[in-house]
């Protein structure tokens, strides 16, 4: 008698439908993928860099660049190493940066302001400003800038001449530098000592408020502080500040502070171009505050300026800092747009005369980009801890 | 009518009150009032007779721009190129087809109501980037072939934008589920590729597409500049997409993704019938809004030498047979990125407006 055995277990799941095998399986499949590509990526690389006779490794940033930059905040000449570019070129781009950050943000407040303003004539130029300039690509505007307004400007010798110190031409900006003499240190640690007093004043204010409901007023006395403190010093010292005034000599002016015109372009043009996005991020983090609060300060008695700076602003900067945040990422960013009008920031610098002259492709596009992507994890970072430290304080 | 029943009172508009109301309510506002009305009134005015008043509009040379005002017959001269770059002549009509086809498919988007708005749309999203592939380089059906280093102008530019917001969707679906993913490999992987590509400027993507492919493929394989340029811009505008849709997905309940399982959906049903239904319809205004920034991000081609309008605009400036007519160019291409950016913004706007379902408790 044949033995015929029947299976009466319930049919297990096969082993492609247990969604811990799958995921298993998938993510060997993705990462095999991944690798497969990476390596193909390497081997095609190093074998086209071997048959075009391009060396690899960092040995180049030691080689002599010579090549002249036109704007340098680090000393540099041409006989100086690749190395040494990468510096002049990073140290533009934080420089536009920077600058770039500090009129956005007051520019764009104020815009963001102005669009809520009672008066209707305000509020309408602001509405057209930011409808115009944010539709319009940044790069148009750089050129704008650059060619159709600096480049129009008067020679040196018909330059625009405000008060006999500052000068504009065709050729840049030229502004008095100032230069420290002896006993300016004096100065410098009157300064630290009014920043001291400051930060000690408010904690005292705070305590004496806490302790007996008074307000003293920390920001009119502090404000006095800053700017008395180091006033009476500075005269105390006998003045130790002396002005560079730029003069023309020849053909051009000399001394002093110079902005080249590609740096004012990009600068006006980044500036202007971000403070319309900030504006809409400060107007849409003003109306998100609910008008009860206001409501609610004021009935507590609480005059407009307090109203404003301990509920309305408080609340609306929770709202804007996640997207000023990217904003000032998207400035940083967009500043790599010098490359269009030669200023020397690291991509132009770096990505572009660097590499055409070594070849090295791999390692100077690897350097450009790791800066940047530190750039955006730096500011990320910075804002994400001011971030919680404003956040809404929960059980 | 009896003696308590009392009229509303009337809503007579009167322009006196309304500045009252409006420019002059306090001091400071009827001084801002004069100071900002005081420069407009003396800018228009120069701002006016440059554009129309002194402007030449008529002639064919640089020396018939002879009043004090905008030179707009250079805009005139050079509209050819300024649309088709280096197309030629006699094959511009394959050019002008598209475009037609373009405004049939999404003008009557911004129309409510109009009939079968829906499949035109459709129609914009497969059929006519099929035709557009067929037509624009021509090569097949007995069209004759055009380079695509020929292509340029403002239809160089609508080419870079629609490709790349039609290839970076997809591939931003994908990488937005892969980041939300239960897998930490895969999840990994999309944070690190969507993290690196937000993190670098366009331009050095577009410089790594130029110098760095060729370096990357195999030997012999080469793509033109103009494709490598579009993998650039793809590979970089979807991490981006990616971050929008993954805004949708958290926007939808939990109770949906385990309204589904309940069903006994898979991954792949759950999510294609269930969850990006919705998700996408969420963040079409977001959606909208990466396209209006990647459309005028698509300028920056020029820096590694293809022609886009702007770039066709600019090489015009430079040249030496038209001195001094670069404000009047930059105008016209900002005249044309803000008419395609406001026209777009505004009608993802509205469709926020329509589209609101009141998803907000």
């Amino acid at each position: 008698m044949k033995k015929q055995t029947v299976d009466t277990r319930p049919a297990g799941p096969k082993p492609w439908y247990d969604p811990r095998v799958r995921s298993i399986v998938f993510q060997v499949i993705a990462l095999s993928l991944v690798f497969w590509a990476g390596w193909t990526l390497v081997d095609n690389t190093l074998s086209n860099m071997e048959s075009r006779g391009i060396s690899t490794g960092f040995g180049f940033l030691n080689e002599s660049a010579g090549f002249g930059i036109i704007m340098h905040l680090v000393p540099y000449d041409a006989t100086m190493s690749y190395g040494r570019t990468f510096w002049v070129g990073l140290t533009n781009t934080l420089l536009v940066s920077v600058m770039g950050v500090v009129a956005a943000t007051i520019l764009g407040f104020i815009l963001g302001v102005a669009r809520l303003s009672s008066n209707w004539l305000v509020a309408k130029i602001a509405l057209v400003y930011i409808e115009v300039i944010r539709n319009i690509p940044l790069l148009l505007q750089i050129f704008f800038w650059y060619f159709a307004v600096l480049s129009n400007l008067p020679s040196p010798r018909q330059s625009v001449d405000v008060g006999g110190t500052m000068f504009l031409n065709n050729r840049g900006l030229y502004l008095p530098e100032p230069l420290t003499q002896d006993g300016f240190g004096l100065v410098w640690s009157s300064i630290l000592i009014a920043i001291a007093a400051v930060v000690g004043l408010r904690i005292w204010a705070k305590r004496r408020q806490l302790a007996t409901g008074q307000i003293f007023p920390t920001f009119k006395v502090g404000v006095a502080i800053l700017i008395l403190l180091p006033l009476i010093s500075y005269f105390v010292a006998g003045r130790p500040l002396e002005w560079e005034i730029p003069a023309l000599k020849g053909f051009n002016f000399g001394g002093g502070i110079t902005i080249i015109p590609e740096l004012a372009a990009l600068w006006i043009a980044l500036s202007l171009y971000t403070a319309s996005f900030i504006a809409e991020i400060v107007r849409s983090g003003i109306l998100s505050v609910s008008k009860g609060q206001t409501e609610a300060s004021k009935a507590l008695g609480l005059p407009n300026g307090l109203t404003l700076r301990l509920v309305v602003i408080p609340q609306a900067m929770r709202v804007i800092i996640p997207p000023l945040t990217s904003q000032y990422l998207n400035l940083v960013k967009n500043s790599s747009l010098a490359t269009a009008i030669g200023y020397p920031d690291l991509v132009a610098v770096f990505m572009g005369t660097t590499l055409n002259q070594t070849g090295q492709a791999v390692e100077v596009v690897a350097m450009t980009m790791a800066v940047y992507l530190t750039i955006s994890l730096l500011i990320s970072l910075f804002m994400n801890i001011y971030n919680r430290a404003v956040a809404i304080k929960e059980r | 009518m009896t003696e308590s029943t009392i009229k509303a009172p009337k809503k007579a508009f009167s322009p006196l009150k309304w500045m009252k109301q409006h420019l002059f309510s306090n001091w400071y506002n009827t001084l801002l009032t004069l100071v900002v009305g005081y420069l407009l009134v003396t800018s228009i005015g120069p701002l006016l007779n440059w554009v129309i008043l002194d402007a030449s509009f008529q002639g064919s040379e640089p020396s018939d721009c002879t009043g004090a005002g905008a030179c707009w017959l250079f805009v005139n001269q050079r509209l050819n190129f300024f649309i088709y770059g280096f197309y030629p002549d006699e094959l511009q009509w394959r050019v002008d087809v598209m475009f037609l086809l373009l405004a049939v498919a999404f003008v009557p988007q911004f129309i409510e109501n109009f009939p079968g708005r829906k499949w035109l749309g459709i129609f914009g999203m497969t059929g006519l980037p099929v035709i557009g592939y067929f037509l624009i380089p021509g090569g097949t059906f007995g069209l004759e072939e055009v380079e695509s280093t020929k292509w340029g102008g403002l239809m160089l530019t609508l080419i870079l934008a629609y490709i790349g917001i039609l290839a970076s969707l997809p591939i931003g679906v994908v990488l937005a589920l892969g980041r939300r993913s239960e897998m930490p490999m895969i999840r990994g992987l999309c944070v690190i590729f969507i993290e690196v590509w937000r993190a670098v400027p366009l331009i050095t993507v577009l410089f790594m597409a130029s110098v760095m492919l060729p370096l990357f493929l195999p030997e012999g394989m080469n793509f033109e500049k103009l494709a490598r340029a579009l993998i650039g811009i793809t590979l970089w505008q979807s991490a981006y997409m990616a971050e929008v849709i993954r805004g949708g997905l958290q926007a939808i309940p939990r109770g949906q993704y385990e309204a589904a399982d309940a069903l006994g959906l898979g991954y792949w049903r759950k999510m294609g019938l269930v969850v990006l239904p919705q998700a996408l319809k969420l963040v079409i205004p977001g959606i909208v809004n990466t396209f209006i920034s990647l459309f005028k991000d698509t300028t920056l081609v020029l820096i590694i030498g293809l022609f886009d309008i702007l770039g066709t605009v600019q090489s015009t400036i430079t040249d030496p047979a038209w001195q001094n007519v670069a404000v009047e160019g930059y105008v016209f291409v900002a005249f044309c990125f803000w008419i395609f950016c406001f026209g777009i913004s505004r009608y993802s706007q509205n469709l926020e407006r329509k589209l609101d379902t009141g998803h907000k408790t």
